[in-house]
């Protein structure tokens, strides 16, 4: 049996937006190579743990591990450095900059190999590579995303986080940006990602948390949660 | 007086518009980058021009005793600028950084506190009384074109405004090119469009403030340092003098906008000349006294019609 490598470990996590405490001890882990996602009904904290991860919010309790280094409490700016790369729910990309300047900004912390990456980006996305000189705000909902996923692609992550990457999207946007995190998964980046559209993240999921209330509800493979019928009933009826 | 229309009205109200609108983009960009970047309304920002301008007027005098004669006030300022932009990289450092995560009132409070503090200081170094700029040194008109033998047929540009009005145009297309072409300035618009989502992309703010100030504070000492080649006199309170007008460019052109600032100012300068002229009849339109009211009559009908300003701007 080949030995499990843990990219990112999150461990009995409290923590919230000033006094109001969101997160009351969340577990979740990634491992090398794999898709986690992450889902639960609105208002369940998905956003707020991965906020947590990139040090934006107060940490009352916990910790959490990149690559066996306890992250905590070190600034948003290092945690980046340090190979996190996030990409927002929503006001994920710079409205007024191009499509190259959005990237190249991605770029900030490490703009080495800027126009290396820049032409990986744009076979990755090629949509992306003709509208390279259009302001963002411009592009349509599916479109942005694409500028938001490869502009967190512009540094060497050590692991990627996406909160709810098809958002608001048309079924094709939505199976083409599943299809590109398979992509980008494969290429060796592991993927935690939050989703609502729970059937078809946990289809591409190697394994996936359910969050209810800030708690951990259920975990395990995509498979298995997908199979189970009480996560069918509560967590899957309503969407999809 | 209709056959001297076009001279009289260029030599007397256009140019010395354009001087006005090119002093009033100049200080409006700092105002409108320090509202773009860090969200608030600098009312110290006409207290960098002041002190620039006292800075650049005193290397001029330092300049006049040990070699003997006056530099001129673009070499002199060359310090001026350093020294100021010092000045306001320490006050971001020590008064306002503090704040940063403080409810924006509060820093704009700081402001005004600097302001007073800054101004307070000049008149405690150089006096409170106005000052000339350039003793004894009368600069000739150049003419550019000598359409006949009588003076009122004659375009009249004073070097001095040449000097204005060239140097703003060096400025701007300096201006954008950084914006546009560097990565500090690129990462200034990013900043400027969401501080939040810059911040988790792992740009460096604090730097990107950092330039901010220098920058603003750059355009800031320029255009103190035009407005006394232009008066051929400093005085402590013309910082503040200039800052509603400056205002009125920044929100005019759309906040946060630097390319609108630039618009506004020239618009408001138009304005306020423009207002003298003798549009009906032969006495001016407005009083040049009501100059300044121009400004204020421009800025509120903006905010009443249209808050975005000319370019869409953040409205608040
Ligand atoms: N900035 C904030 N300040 C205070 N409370 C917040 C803030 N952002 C979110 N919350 C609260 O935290 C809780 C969890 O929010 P969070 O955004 O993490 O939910 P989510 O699971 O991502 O939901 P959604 O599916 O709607 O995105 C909610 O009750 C929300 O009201
Ligand atoms: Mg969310």
């Amino acid at each position: 049996m080949s030995s499990i490598k843990s990219i990112m470990t999150v461990k009995d996590l409290f923590a919230g937006y000033g006094e109001t405490e969101i997160l009351h001890g969340i577990n979740i882990s990634v491992n090398d190579g794999e898709i986690v996602s992450i889902i639960g009904p609105n208002g369940a904290g998905k956003s707020t743990v991965l906020k947590a991860i990139l040090s934006q919010i107060k940490i009352n309790q916990g910790s959490i591990n990149l690559l066996g280094k306890n992250i905590v409490s070190i600034p948003t700016s290092q945690i980046i450095t340090k190979g996190i790369s996030y990409v927002p729910q929503t006001n994920n990309v710079f409205v007024s900059l191009s499509v190259e300047e959005n990237l190249e900004m991605g770029a900030w912390v490490n703009p080495n190999n800027t126009q290396v990456k820049l032409q990986e980006m744009y076979e990755l996305f090629p949509d992306l590579g003709e509208k390279r000189k259009q302001p963002a705000g411009s592009l349509s909902g599916g479109q942005r995303q694409m500028v938001a996923m490869a502009k967190s692609l512009m540094v060497d992550a050590k692991i990627l986080l996406l909160d709810e990457p098809t958002a608001g999207l048309s079924p094709k946007y939505r199976s083409e940006i599943f299809s590109t995190v398979r992509k980008i998964n494969g290429s060796g980046v592991p993927i935690l990602m939050v989703e609502q559209n729970a059937k078809q993240a946990l289809g591409v999921s190697d394994r996936a948390y359910i969050l209810v209330d800030g708690f951990n509800r259920y975990d395990g493979t995509g498979d298995e949660l997908l199979k189970d019928k009480e996560v069918a009933r509560m967590f899957l009826g309503s969407r999809d | 007086m209709w056959e001297n229309f076009g001279f009289e009205f260029v030599n007397y109200y256009f140019i010395p518009g354009l001087v006005l609108g090119c002093i009033y983009a100049l200080g409006a960009i700092g105002i409108t980058l320090t509202f773009g970047i860090l969200r608030f309304a600098n009312f110290a920002h006409g207290e960098i021009m002041m002190t620039g301008a006292f800075l650049t007027w005193t290397f001029l005098e330092i300049s006049n005793i040990f070699l003997g004669f006056y530099m001129h006030p673009l070499i002199a300022c060359t310090p001026a600028i350093f020294i100021a932009i010092f000045l306001a990289l320490s006050v971001d450092r020590y008064f306002y950084k503090p704040f940063r995560d403080s409810p924006t009132i509060i820093i704009v409070m700081a402001s005004f506190g600097m302001m007073l503090i800054i101004r307070s200081l000049v008149q405690v170094i150089w006096g409170p009384n106005q000052i000339t700029f350039v003793k004894g040194i009368a600069k000739p008109n150049s003419y550019l074109k000598d359409f006949s033998s009588s003076m009122d047929m004659m375009l009249l540009v004073p070097s001095k405004h040449l000097f204005i009005i060239l140097g703003t145009i060096i400025i701007m297309l300096a201006f954008n090119y950084m914006l546009t072409s560097t990565r500090i300035g690129k990462a200034m618009r990013a900043v400027s469009d969401s501080p939040d989502l810059a911040k988790v992309t792992g740009i460096d703010v604090e730097q990107v403030i950092r330039a901010t100030w220098i920058v603003g504070g750059f355009c800031a000492v320029m255009a103190g340092v035009f407005m006394a080649m232009d008066t051929q006199f400093i005085m402590s309170t013309m910082g503040f003098r200039m800052l509603l007008p400056m205002f009125a460019a920044a929100i005019l052109g759309g906040i946060g906008r630097p390319f609108g600032a630039v618009l506004g100012g020239l618009v408001i300068g138009f304005a306020e000349e423009l207002s003298a002229y003798p549009w009906f009849g032969n006495g001016p339109l407005l009083s040049p006294g009501y100059k300044s009211g121009v400004a204020f009559s421009i800025l509120v009908l903006m905010l009443v019609f249209r808050p975005s300003g000319i370019l869409k701007g953040r409205v608040f």
